[in-house]
This record gives structure tokens, C-alpha cells and sequence, in this order.
């Protein structure tokens, strides 16, 4: 699936919600807890997502030329959130993710709960996602 | 006595338009009092009358506006004198709050008075803003911070703090009420133990302020320091409460306009207490309104205003010990209504956020006393504190929207 396929899949999945902010934040938590374990070594210092206001652990391996990440938070919803962005950028070239647009926090009403605070730890997220991508392209780039 | 009948909290919650609101489809619950806690019509009223009709610069101008507007700015110092019950008037010097509050003591009385080898003696329970200034001055006067640790319940060890004390003391700096934990320390024996040594004492009242009586006279303190925002008034305005004695042997700690007499580029001499320490045109739309809250307190009484407080806090902090895996932080024996806790294996960042999409406001984190949470061995506390205007029902909605948060996290 295109990153925008997954963005209106996940758009279309929150809008049953209703808007119900509770609900919603269940929701953002109940993802986070689906998400693949991080083993424990990789939670170093070096892995930390500059930015955030909770702890997050990014990690990225390539594979064929698509980009595989691995996430996690020491806070259940920042885990969610952490688990929405792989969702949309696993498997993906580092072409495409250097280049996706994302535009489903809006559709999803995230910024309203989110927090400035938060928000700019989301945006640190995928900043360090990207920079995982740039690094695969030049990689990838070099053995060509 | 079952405060309901003595003080009726739907008036008074009447008083605050902001209360009056839903947030995230839920009407707000507003338990981040220690933070800031929410002003009543007549303080906002005050501000806008103030800029609607005298609006003018004080103490200098002869015109109709000045003359009015100073009056007013004059007026909550006295009533602020009254309030802690200060000595003289000149006693009562207008800050931004308490953070201002301290450094001008640490700057000017630290700069002044401290020598290399002189000790100064804070509390494991001090906010940042308690902490950060004693650091400061210590480093440039080659002065050395000791800090008095807490049990764990979150009291001042005051056996420790009396090994502490000694000759070299020059200066104690203690909160009132702690932030964090709601204790409320025993400040007038902290404060005689510190006179019996020859040190001068300093007490963070940002948490008091509200809450508890204050009387400077009868404690014998040396600087009492007051937020307006935390006892229903304004932003960016507060008090320091200086003896006389002690303010008029410090130097100034801002210059400029206001707190000189005359001025020559050979020299300049200073105006008198409170102005000395008050250069450049103050906050004077909020000063005036913090009267409003002042006669907010006096009208309801602080007597009354604990008593509903303590209820509200023991109703609270039962309902919280009751739900599983919670653990209270802060178990002093005297307390303002702030209640921390945790709940095993749920971040203290999630459980303010879900309550917040039901319309409650609580503070997560570690609250500016990052060497209090070390001490306790967490990262942050979720904090509830409350106000004159919250009630019981607005507790019980938070308990609900915890039991709700524990069954989704442990199935």
C-alpha cells in the first residue's frame, strides 16, 4: 500500500470513533500495544528521539531497499503514536519516505489533543524517520 | 462541620467565569491550582477598569489619572500588609512573584552579606526556583548550599536540619507549603532555630499564599516571598516581604527610573524603601487588581477556605489510596490540598492526558522539584490540587476517569 493508501485507511478507521476523545486516546494506546517489542539493548541513549517530551527509541533497518522500523515509549500514548508512523512508513523505499506528505494527524483531530509539546516531539519523530531514509539512500546509493 | 452549609460553592463558583466551559465535550474540572489558580470577575473586572479608566503611570505624574492610578497601586500594598499582617508598609515590595522574589534576595542580600566558607541551608522539598538562585550566589561568593532532606512521607527532617545549623550559616531558604507534595513545614520552628544561629531565613509562600494564615510579625520571618497568581490574582505580579532593618542594608538589586532620589553622572543616591527596590514602571493594572483577590480571601476567610480545602483533600486522597496499584506520594501529617500520586506501570504523562480528554486538569511531571522526585526515587507524580471552588462531584469524576484509565491498561 502507497503511504497515502494507509493514511486514509487510518483516517477512515478513527472517523468510526466519532470524534470521542477518550475513545479515541483508548484507541491511539490499544494500537501502541500491538506493536512489535523493542528488545531491551536497543533502548540506548544514542536511540532516543530527540524532542519528545516522553521517551521514545527509533531504530531502522533496510532490507531489499525498503526501510523496517522499530519503535517504542516509555508512555502508552506516544507508543500509539510511534505505532501509527511505522504503520505508514514500514516497508516503504527511502525514496518515498523522504517524500511523503503526511496530513492524517489533521484528519484524525490529533493536534487537538496532542498538545504543542507533544506535537513537536511528533514532528522530532518523523524527522528522525526521515533521517533513518536518507541514510539508507545514500547507502543504498553507494553500492550502485 | 459540614462545610456545604457554612460557605455555599455553587455562589462562588459563579464568581469565575472560566469554570463555566466544556473542555473536550466535558465540563472542565480545573484541579491545577498549585499551578495557577483561577481569578474571580472582580480581579478581571479590576484590569479592565483599570485600563479603561485610569490607565496613567504612577508615583510621578501630578495629573487627575496618576493621582488615581496610584492611589489604587498603594492601596494593595496596604491591604497586602494587612494580609501578612507586615509591621510597615514600606515592608511590602512589588515583584513579578515569587521566582523574582528570591533572586532579589539572593542577589542583593546574597551579594552583600555571603563570604567564601558561608553556608546556606535549603530544603530537599524546594521548587527550582528555591534552588537555582542559592546555586548561583554559593558559586560566585565561594559559599556552600546544604540541603535539609525529607522523610519519606515527604516532611523535613528537622533533627537533620539542626545538624545542619552552626555558625556559618548565613541563610535559610524554605518553603511554607511544598508544591509537589502539599506539606506544610513548621516554619516557625525552622525559622527560631535559624534566628538561634545568627542566619537570616527566607520562606517560599507560593503555596500559602491562598490557603493558610500568614503573619509575618508573629513567625519572625526575614523575607516572605507571595505569588498573585496563586491566590486568585494576576500574572507577573507578587510580593516580597522584607524587615526593614534587612532591606535598608541592601543595595539595590534593578536600577533605573523610580527607585532613585537624584541622579548625577557622579553619582546617584537612592530613593526609600519599597521604592528602592522597585526601578522602572511596575506591573501596575495587575498590582491593583491582586487587591480584588486579597478582598476575595479576606471576604471568605482563610478559615473557611481550609476547612473546605482539607475536606475536599481528604475525600480525595481516600478515593485515590482505594484504586489499585495507586500509591500516594506525599503523606505529611499538616497539608494544603495537593494531593501526587502514581499508578504502578501506567506513565504519569498518560494518566494526565486521559483525563484530560474528559475535561480534567491535572499537572504530570515533576512539578520543578526534580531533586525532591531523586530523592523519592520517581520520575513525576500526577497532581491534583485543589481549590475553594472544586467539589466533591468533580473528585468522584476524576476517580472514575482513573478507574477507567486502570481497567484499560490492565485488563
Amino acid at each position: 500500500m502507497s503511504i497515502s493508501q494507509i493514511q486514509d485507511e487510518i483516517i477512515n478507521e478513527f472517523s468510526l470513533l466519532d470524534g470521542d476523545m477518550e475513545m479515541t486516546v483508548f484507541y491511539i494506546m490499544e494500537l501502541g500495544q500491538k506493536l512489535p517489542v523493542m528488545n531491551e539493548v536497543d533502548k540506548t541513549e544514542d536511540n532516543i528521539v530527540k524532542g519528545c517530551q516522553s521517551k521514545v527509541w527509533l531504530t531502522a533497518k533496510q532490507n531489499d531497499g525498503k526501510v523496517f522500523f522499530i519503535g517504542d515509549s516509555n508512555t502508552a500514548i506516544t507508543k500509539g503514536l510511534v505505532s501509527l508512523l511505522i504503520r505508514i512508513f514500514n516497508g516503504q523505499s527511502p525514496e518515498t519516505i523522504l517524500k511523503g506528505d503526511l496530513y492524517f494527524m489533521k484528519n484524525i483531530g490529533m493536534e487537538r489533543f496532542i498538545g504543542t509539546q507533544r506535537s513537536n516531539g511528533f514532528a522530532a519523530m518523523i524527522k528522525q524517520m526521515k533521517l533513518y531514509a536518507f541514510a539508507f539512500k545514500t547507502q543504498l546509493a553507494e553500492k550502485e | 462541620m459540614n462545610t456545604t452549609t457554612a460557605i455555599d460553592i455553587r455562589k462562588i463558583r459563579e464568581q469565575f467565569p472560566v469554570l463555566h466551559q466544556k473542555v473536550n465535550g466535558k465540563p472542565l474540572i480545573y484541579f491545577d491550582n498549585a499551578a495557577t489558580n483561577q481569578k474571580p470577575k472582580q480581579v478581571i473586572n479590576a484590569l479592565v477598569n483599570y485600563y479603561q479608566g485610569y490607565n496613567a503611570n504612577i508615583h510621578r505624574g501630578i495629573h487627575t489619572l496618576a493621582e488615581k492610578a496610584t492611589r489604587a497601586y498603594e492601596e494593595t500594598r496596604h491591604s497586602m500588609q494587612k494580609f501578612i499582617n507586615a509591621k510597615n508598609v514600606e515592608e511590602v515590595i512589588f515583584t513579578r512573584g515569587v521566582t523574582e522574589s528570591i533572586n532579589l534576595v539572593a542577589s542583593s542580600y546574597g551579594r552583600t552579606f555571603l563570604n567564601a566558607g558561608d553556608e546556606v541551608i535549603i530544603s530537599e522539598l524546594e521548587h527550582h526556583s528555591n534552588i537555582v538562585p542559592w546555586q548561583i550566589i554559593c558559586e560566585e561568593k565561594k559559599s556552600i548550599l546544604k540541603v535539609i532532606p525529607v522523610t519519606e512521607v515527604g516532611e523535613i527532617d528537622l533533627d537533620a536540619y539542626r545538624k545542619l545549623l552552626s555558625s556559618k550559616t548565613k541563610i535559610v531558604a524554605v518553603n511554607h507549603a511544598s508544591n509537589s507534595l502539599g506539606t506544610i513545614n513548621p516554619i516557625k520552628e525552622i525559622i527560631k532555630l535559624a534566628h538561634e544561629v545568627g542566619a537570616v531565613i527566607l520562606i517560599d509562600g507560593a503555596q500559602a499564599a491562598a490557603h493558610l494564615e500568614i503573619d509575618v510579625q508573629d513567625l519572625d520571618c526575614d523575607f516572605y516571598c507571595i505569588s498573585s497568581h496563586k491566590m486568585y490574582g494576576p500574572t507577573g505580579a507578587g510580593i516580597l516581604y522584607g524587615k526593614k532593618e534587612l532591606l535598608e542594608k541592601m543595595p539595590p538589586y534593578m536600577s533605573g527610573g523610580e527607585m532613585i532620589r537624584d541622579v548625577t553622572f557622579a553619582k546617584t543616591s537612592y530613593n526609600d524603601l519599597p521604592y528602592k527596590f522597585e526601578a522602572g514602571t511596575p506591573n501596575i493594572a495587575d498590582v491593583i487588581a491582586l487587591n480584588e483577590a486579597i478582598n476575595f480571601i479576606n471576604t471568605l476567610g482563610k478559615e473557611q477556605i481550609a476547612e473546605h480545602e482539607s475536606e475536599l483533600l481528604a475525600y480525595a486522597s481516600e478515593k485515590l489510596a482505594a484504586i489499585p496499584g495507586l500509591k500516594l506520594i506525599g503523606t505529611a501529617k499538616e497539608k494544603v490540598a495537593v494531593q501526587s500520586f502514581i499508578i504502578e506501570g501506567i506513565h504519569h504523562f498518560d494518566i494526565g492526558q486521559m483525563l484530560d480528554t474528559r475535561g480534567i486538569a491535572v499537572r504530570t511531571g515533576d512539578h520543578c522539584t526534580q531533586p525532591l522526585m531523586d530523592r523519592l526515587g520517581i520520575e513525576g507524580t500526577v497532581r491534583a490540587s485543589f481549590s475553594i471552588y472544586n467539589t466533591k462531584s468533580e473528585i468522584d469524576e476524576m476517580i472514575e476517569g482513573l478507574k477507567r484509565i486502570v481497567n484499560f491498561m490492565k485488563p
